[in-house]
């Protein structure tokens, strides 16, 4: 009896695990991008827009933790005002599904920071090159669509 | 935490856009006279617009805005005072012999470091050792001692120049940033080797030599010293055994080679600081290149100046960081 409501809690903690740690992660890369952003602007201005396109690359992840914490609540009911019964395995399984892209947009987000940082040192440098300083954080990316894909694939599939 | 110089690193990288390339510094070796070379300075935005129109007084313009800007960069200058240990020990060399000589008036002491010259002949003079860094404290006590019995420069600088040396290999040990280690390291194998080859050339003995070197990991001073005694051959070959097997190299082409792979090899340690974002590491490494730079447009001043021709002056010019 007691253990059948907590089946809401566990999927309203998935919501908020996706949206967390994607959301940390983002911050955190886009945090750390900006400060770098920051010094090439202050030597040369006309290069900001450059710049500002390589800050938010590592921002993605706290939009996709931010889709999965959607499509959670949309599924249990707790957007539409009435929340669903869900059984403590539902809930259960909705939690394990939005932990890849909670854990997966928390360390891509850091780390695409990082790539972006040094993508901005080339910027800084040979700013013709921009196309090409653009990838090596995109490929960081890669791997926070795979975890979404996952999360998004999960979480639909599951029955409420 | 390393992401404090992620701002500071990306400021140094636009920064690194206006160092002279080795292009540029070939455009400047072919200025036709001392006067182009200026002008073609000033074009590159060397000095202010309240700069005379002066070698001295443009390249001391450039050293101030090169520490500016790592003033503005970073808080803890402590790092960098490593890289001033030249000019301070330098300052106290001036420093005793204006003391003891009782000359005044010539501008002998530099100004961008920890203990100007006002203060240095102070404490000199009233032998408040004290009140020197701990590292300089007993070498200033003991140049000062021997140079009034002595009145020999040359003991007496060597006395300060091998406590500079043991000074930047201690900060160097003791720093927990690679590229200190690695300068420090290069530069003091670097100065017992031109030590080595300078008293082998005056034909020093062994003594002198030892009470000159500091010791290092790369090279070892005793070996080194022997190499020396045995002639500029020997030295080449236990250079050979060594990483500074092209130092050997230079050596047996020219005695302005050699000088010239001394100031390249520091240039050389420092350079994968270009590649790396997040360590202080690009901060030291523009103050070097700087100097690097500025040192290279002396040499090609001096040698409009005295007519010398652009291969010979081509000979002396130092490697560029770009």
């Amino acid at each position: 009896m007691f253990t059948d409501q907590l089946g809401i809690v566990y999927a309203l903690l998935g919501a908020a695990v996706a949206v967390l740690f994607a959301g940390a992660g983002s911050a955190i890369g886009v945090g750390v991008a900006g400060q770098a952003a920051a010094g090439v602007v202050t030597e040369d201005p006309s290069k900001f827009a450059k710049v500002l396109i390589l800050q938010l690359l590592p921002g993605t992840q706290g939009i996709y933790g931010l889709l999965v914490g959607f499509i959670v609540l949309s599924k249990v009911g707790l957007l539409g005002g009435g929340a669903a019964e869900i059984s403590l395995q539902t809930g259960l399984l909705i939690f394990a599904a939005c932990l890849p892209i909670g854990i997966v947009g928390l360390i891509s987000g850091m780390h695409q920071g990082r790539t972006a940082v040094a993508s901005i040192g080339i910027v800084a440098k040979k700013p013709e090159q921009f196309a090409k300083s653009m990838l090596f954080p995109a490929m960081v990316e890669t791997y926070a669509i795979l975890a979404l894909l996952i999360s998004i694939l999960a979480v639909t599939s599951i029955n409420v | 935490m390393a992401d404090n110089y992620v701002y500071a690193v990306a400021r140094i990288r636009s920064l690194e856009i206006s160092l002279f390339s080795n292009a540029v510094i070939d455009q400047l070796i072919a200025c036709k006279s001392y006067e182009n070379c200026i002008q073609f300075l000033q074009e590159k935005g060397w000095g202010d617009s309240d700069t005379p129109s002066d070698a001295e007084a443009i390249l001391t313009k450039e050293r101030e805005k090169t520490w500016e800007t790592i003033r503005e960069l970073t808080s803890d200058m402590s790092v960098f005072d490593v890289l001033s240990y030249p000019n301070l020990f330098h300052n106290l060399k001036a420093a005793i012999k204006q003391v003891v000589m009782g000359k005044t008036g010539a501008n002998i002491f530099y100004d961008d470091c920890s203990i100007d010259g006002e203060t240095m002949v102070k404490y000199i003079s009233e032998k408040n050792y004290q009140s020197l860094p701990d590292i300089m404290q007993t070498a200033a006590r003991e140049a000062y001692e021997t140079f009034v019995q002595t009145k020999d420069g040359q003991l007496c600088d060597i006395i300060v120049d091998k406590a500079a040396l043991e000074a930047i290999y201690q900060a160097g040990k003791k720093s927990d940033n690679v590229i200190l280690r690695d300068y420090a390291e290069s530069t003091v194998a670097v100065a017992d080797i031109k030590i080595a080859v300078r008293s082998q050339r005056t034909t020093k003995s062994m003594d002198f030599m030892k009470q000159a070197m500091a010791e290092c990991q790369s090279v070892s001073v005793e070996r080194l010293a022997h190499a020396a005694l045995n002639g500029m051959e020997s030295i080449c070959s236990y250079l050979d055994e060594t990483g500074y097997s092209e130092g050997a190299e230079a050596l047996r082409e020219s005695a302005s080679a050699f000088e010239r792979w001394c100031d390249n090899r520091i240039i050389n340690t420092i350079k994968p600081q270009k590649y790396n974002s997040f360590s202080i590491g690009p901060l030291v490494a523009y103050v070097l290149a700087r100097e690097n730079e500025i040192k290279t447009v002396r040499i090609i001043l001096s040698g409009k100046q005295n007519g010398f021709s652009d291969e010979s002056i081509r000979e002396r010019v130092r490697e560029m960081y770009v």
